[in-house]
């Protein structure tokens, strides 16, 4: 045999397992969602037809979807722009002011990122309780006992109390990635913004935020997707979407559908419409927030 | 006098430190209560929940290891979990290693096919791949009268393994990426064949990224339920779903001390890692930035 010969053989042997297994439960199930969108599937029948675009009709109509749909873009943006908020104040002053014991805090705050969304439905649970619940308990103790909430039971609040878990969640996982980006901003900067008189607020708005902008962009897609994702893992195992829907979100509504009803089709053309949504949305808001790139 | 001491910037320091120590308490106080909670008698779940455990009640461990199962599922979950470590390791190092390091027809069709896997959220196939499963098994119940595909641990690991080939890969081969040529020419100089150097010169070389590989998939498997729960929908379980259904136990029966020693048993092992490696952790996370 060749060297050439050989080469190719190796590269073949290191690559097919990965791109066979990738193929097989990756690619292929992608395909699938999009193919089975556009067949009526499931119920009691085994049999699948191909009804062309007529789940999306029904999906039209579907004001179950309209909720899910709603609860979803709430979740989105209110998830985004506190924990984008909380998460940059917490970077920069742990990467910029002089504080004791800064490790500590920053081991302590990427805690929740590590526990599987089922412990953190157990705490919340918890802490949600009506009766025996910390929050409520909480409130007792410091007489607002006036703000006692049922905050997985009423209707209104709910998505709310979901929308705090998810925060909870997610701020340290964003704080450390930006920490990292501030870090790598030149020291000489803040001297030299110091020196012409510029104080904390100016050098974060002319110095930190525009250099970290580009890493901000990418982390909006994260937001987006994870948002989507968590959303409905925290639903299923903490509100199963109630009480009575009104803690419906996308891919809880996909996975009911495809597979508690064994609706195969439909369920899958939400899914075609949730994918569809958050890719739109992500090029829309990439668009968007384009800045000519500030280098250093 | 008081009042002029507090200059704007002592009171600014101030604020921080109030903030600071406001998300820590956030965080630490809830699951510190978890493990109080898990050696409380159940009758004490009916007064005030801030109140200390009368005595330290382990039996909640031992109920949730024998009559909750947790035990199997926890040997169910430390089985998937190495096993498709294993396979995940053993698939994704020379796939990583060839991309990187070798120019060939199709390399750059390859990468880009394997990167865009990053964009597949596990959620929305997780349906299509039951369903993939389940004609497997009915092909083979036909030819041989039993399935095997759903409800099998080994299937389970190998899927993990395959959904997290993306990240993985992608991470390997940005670190392989930044190695010198220099040492496949002194391997190949001395005679060893393409195996050979990978396998003994490159990838000891690529341990620390293999390590932080490790980390995060670790965590991953460990803490997954979606795929768990809907692959193996049978008696055998991971910790997470058999966690979630003492969840809804308790909702019915109020078994709230096993509830609580199930979650430690989840989340302590991932705890004690973290504690361990958390610079590994926070460090590797920003050069693969990629969100589960």
């Amino acid at each position: 045999m060749n060297r050439k010969k050989r080469e190719r053989l190796f590269i073949m042997a290191c690559l097919s397992p990965a791109v066979i297994l990738f193929l097989i439960f990756m690619v292929w199930p992608t395909f699938e969602v999009f193919r089975m969108s556009l067949y009526r599937w499931g119920g009691f029948s085994n049999t699948q037809t191909f009804v062309g675009l007529e789940n999306f009709k029904i999906l039209w109509n579907d004001s179950n979807f309209y909720r899910s749909f709603q609860n979803t873009i709430l979740l989105i943006v209110v998830v985004t722009v506190v924990t984008l908020a909380v998460a940059i104040f917490f970077a920069n002053i742990l990467i910029r002011e002089k504080l004791k014991g800064k490790n500590f805090f920053r081991v302590i705050f990427y805690i929740p990122n590590i526990l599987s969304i089922v412990v953190i439905a157990g705490i919340f649970s918890a802490i949600y309780r009506p009766s025996q619940g910390l929050l409520n308990n909480t409130l007792s103790l410091i007489n607002l006992e006036n703000l006692h909430q049922l905050w997985l039971g009423d209707q209104k609040i709910v998505i709310y109390s979901l929308i705090a878990a998810l925060i909870w969640q997610a701020i340290g996982y964003y704080m450390v990635m930006y920490m990292s980006s501030i870090a790598s901003i030149p020291e000489s900067f803040y001297e030299a913004a110091a020196l012409v008189g510029a104080n904390k607020w100016v050098q974060f708005k002319d110095i930190t935020l525009p250099l970290l902008w580009n890493n901000l962009r990418t982390t909006l897609t994260f937001f987006i997707i994870s948002t989507i994702n968590l959303s409905f893992l925290l639903v299923q195992t903490m509100t199963g979407g109630g009480p009575d829907g009104s803690s419906q979100v996308f891919l809880f509504y996909m996975y009911n559908q495809a597979y508690t009803n064994s609706t195969y089709g439909y369920g899958m053309a939400i899914g075609v419409v949730v994918f569809l949504f958050s890719f739109i949305l992500s090029a829309v808001l990439m668009k968007v927030t384009k800045r000519d790139v500030l280098e250093f | 006098m008081k009042k002029k001491k507090l200059s704007p910037e002592a009171l600014y320091k101030l604020f921080i430190y109030v903030a600071m120590i406001t998300l820590a308490i956030s965080i630490i106080v809830p699951v510190a209560w978890v493990f109080m909670a898990s050696v409380k008698e159940n009758a004490e779940f009916y007064g005030n929940p801030w109140t200390l455990p009368q005595s330290l009640n382990w039996s909640n461990f031992i109920e949730a290891f024998q009559e909750a199962n947790m035990g199997t599922y926890m040997w169910n979950s430390v089985l998937v979990t190495a096993l498709a470590l294993v396979i995940l390791l053993a698939v994704a190092l020379p796939a990583a290693y060839v991309l990187s390091r070798f120019k060939f027809k199709g390399s750059r069709f390859f990468k880009t096919l394997i990167r865009s896997g990053l964009f597949v959220n596990i959620s929305f196939i997780v349906v299509p791949i039951f369903l993939m499963l389940l004609e497997w098994d009915d092909t083979l119940r036909l030819a041989m009268g039993s399935g095997f595909f759903l409800n099998n641990r080994f299937v389970l690991a190998l899927v993990y393994a395959a959904t997290a080939l993306p990240f993985t890969i992608f991470l390997l081969s940005s670190y392989f990426e930044t190695l010198p040529h220099d040492f496949e020419e002194a391997a190949h100089m001395d005679g060893a064949g393409y195996f050979k150097t990978m396998t003994v010169v490159m990838i000891p070389m690529a341990k620390p990224s293999i390590i932080t590989v490790i980390l995060f998939n670790f965590l991953a498997f460990w803490n997954e339920y979606i795929l768990a729960l809907t692959l193996m929908p049978g008696a055998n379980k991971t910790l997470p779903v058999g966690l979630i259904n003492l969840m809804a136990a308790e909702r019915a029966a109020a078994n709230y001390g096993r509830l609580y020693a199930g979650m430690v048993i989840v989340m302590l092992p991932t705890l004690v890692l973290y504690i361990l490696v958390q610079k590994q952790l926070t460090q590797g996370m920003t050069a693969g930035g990629v969100k589960g």
